[in-house]
């Protein structure tokens, strides 16, 4: 399973005079607030929607920022947070191994059977 | 395999399906976006500057909360583009060092000094406007973190727009001092705003690429002309006039002309020489320095009820 974030560091960042590889060595990313990601959730009936990420020193804080980024417009009426590092996701490079078994059993659908026009209701 | 790769990149990329934080990508691909995110978020965490200029001199309530709202959205904007370019693998603070220590570069356009009441009125109708004709097609880049920020940002910002021009119309139909105040700030932001969308197309090599990779959609000036266009009989209602005796509609093209755009001043923007590069700079170093003992306060606070809550699970 691979980390959900990922880190590079960059040499050739362009337009300075210096890369950026320096400056990521100098230890200011360890002081830095985690990375939250973000769900909401529109209205009462739907699920929680992820809605992007933010840094906030804990789960208290990451929802109340939240409310600020996410939902100045009554974008929600529930918010879920969770520490990004906790976050696990499938590898897209063994997508197709993956979902092979669910290919090959279109008799899940219900296309799949043929009747009679005159059945109706079904 | 690397050359396999990257043809199966290009086929997705074709076939407009959106790449993902955790797809192959090509490094330059990677590199590419990382600079354009982060411009972008620089650029709306700077753009913050010149409006929070007027905040408290707006001229009356309404008026105040509605820029104090439009600034917050601003800060809206930088936070979810942060977050995207940082689904690319770099963190929020180098992303920061590289804006304080000047080696990353934001909009020439917020270094330009908001001088009158009207130019809040000028930067949402221009500002925002030039903004929004460059974000709306960025809604379908090809990269899936940046197209779902900018479909955010683009619902926030046509409220920007329709504040600043607003804010024109009420002073053009005001008194002659009111008049010649939203003439002024037109004649000062028009050509910055059309700088805006960047370098001509044949002096911005990386459009090519950024084309190809379906990360633009629209080039430089294909986008300047459309925002040209729509200005030019916008102004109309206004009752006022753009600040450049070339603006002409050319029957034959079906777009307006314009005059020549005065790249020199575009470059010396960019390089740091414009009228208040250093005063925004060492804004937003002041102010990420002044909030250290905040953030500092925050994570001990963070940490300290960790350990309490450990305790009492143990
Ligand atoms: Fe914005
Ligand atoms: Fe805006």
């Amino acid at each position: 399973m691979k980390q959900y974030i990922k880190k590079y560091y960059y040499g050739d960042y362009g337009e300075g005079k210096n890369g950026a590889a320096d400056i990521s060595t100098s230890g200011s990313s360890k002081q830095e607030w985690p990375l939250w990601e973000v769900f909401i959730r529109s209205k009462q009936g739907l699920d929680h929607k992820h809605v992007g990420s933010l840094h906030a020193a804990d789960a208290q804080m990451a929802i109340e920022n939240a409310r600020d980024v996410y939902t100045r417009r009554n974008e929600g009426i529930s918010i879920w947070v969770v520490e990004s590092k906790y976050i696990h996701a499938s590898n897209p490079d063994e997508a197709e191994a993956l979902y092979d078994p669910a290919n090959d059993k279109a008799y899940r659908h219900p296309t799949f059977y043929d009747l009679p026009d005159e059945l109706t209701h079904i | 395999m690397e050359k396999n790769l990257e043809v199966l990149f290009q086929e997705k990329i074709d076939k407009e399906i959106r790449i993902e934080p955790k797809d192959w990508m090509p490094e330059k691909y990677r590199q590419t976006l990382i600079r354009q995110i982060s411009q972008h978020a620089h650029s709306e965490i700077v753009g913050m500057l010149p409006e929070g200029n007027w905040i408290t001199r707006a001229p009356n309530l309404r008026r105040k909360a509605i820029l104090l709202a439009k600034v917050q959205d601003e800060a809206g904007h930088g936070l979810y583009l942060y977050s995207a370019a940082e689904t690319l693998g770099i963190s929020r603070d180098e992303m920061y060092e590289q804006l304080h220590s000047g080696k990353a570069k934001y909009s020439s356009i917020f270094n330009y000094p908001t001088l009158s009441w009207a130019d809040m009125g000028a930067i949402g109708w221009l500002v925002d406007g030039a903004a929004i004709m460059n974000q709306v097609p960025l809604c379908r880049t090809s990269y899936g973190p940046y197209a779902r920020a900018m479909v955010r940002v683009c619902k926030e910002e046509s409220f920007h727009q329709r504040q600043g021009f607003e804010i024109l119309l009420t002073l053009s139909r005001g008194n002659e001092a009111q008049r010649r105040m939203a003439q002024d700030a037109i004649n000062r932001w028009w050509w910055p705003s059309i700088m805006m969308f960047g370098p001509k197309d044949d002096e911005s090599p990386n459009t090519i690429q950024s084309m190809k990779w379906k990360i633009k959609r629209f080039t430089n000036d294909e986008l300047r002309q459309k925002f040209v266009d729509i200005c030019a009989e916008q102004i109309k209602i206004l009752n006022l006039t753009i600040p450049d005796p070339d603006l002409k509609w050319n029957e034959e093209r079906g777009h307006y002309d314009f005059g020549a755009i005065n790249w020199d001043e575009f470059w010396q923007v960019i390089a740091g020489n414009g009228p208040c590069n250093k005063q925004r700079l060492d804004a937003r170093k002041k102010a990420w320095e002044e909030g250290k003992w905040v953030r500092d306060a925050a994570s001990a606070y963070a940490a300290k009820r960790a350990v309490r809550k450990e305790v009492k699970v143990a």
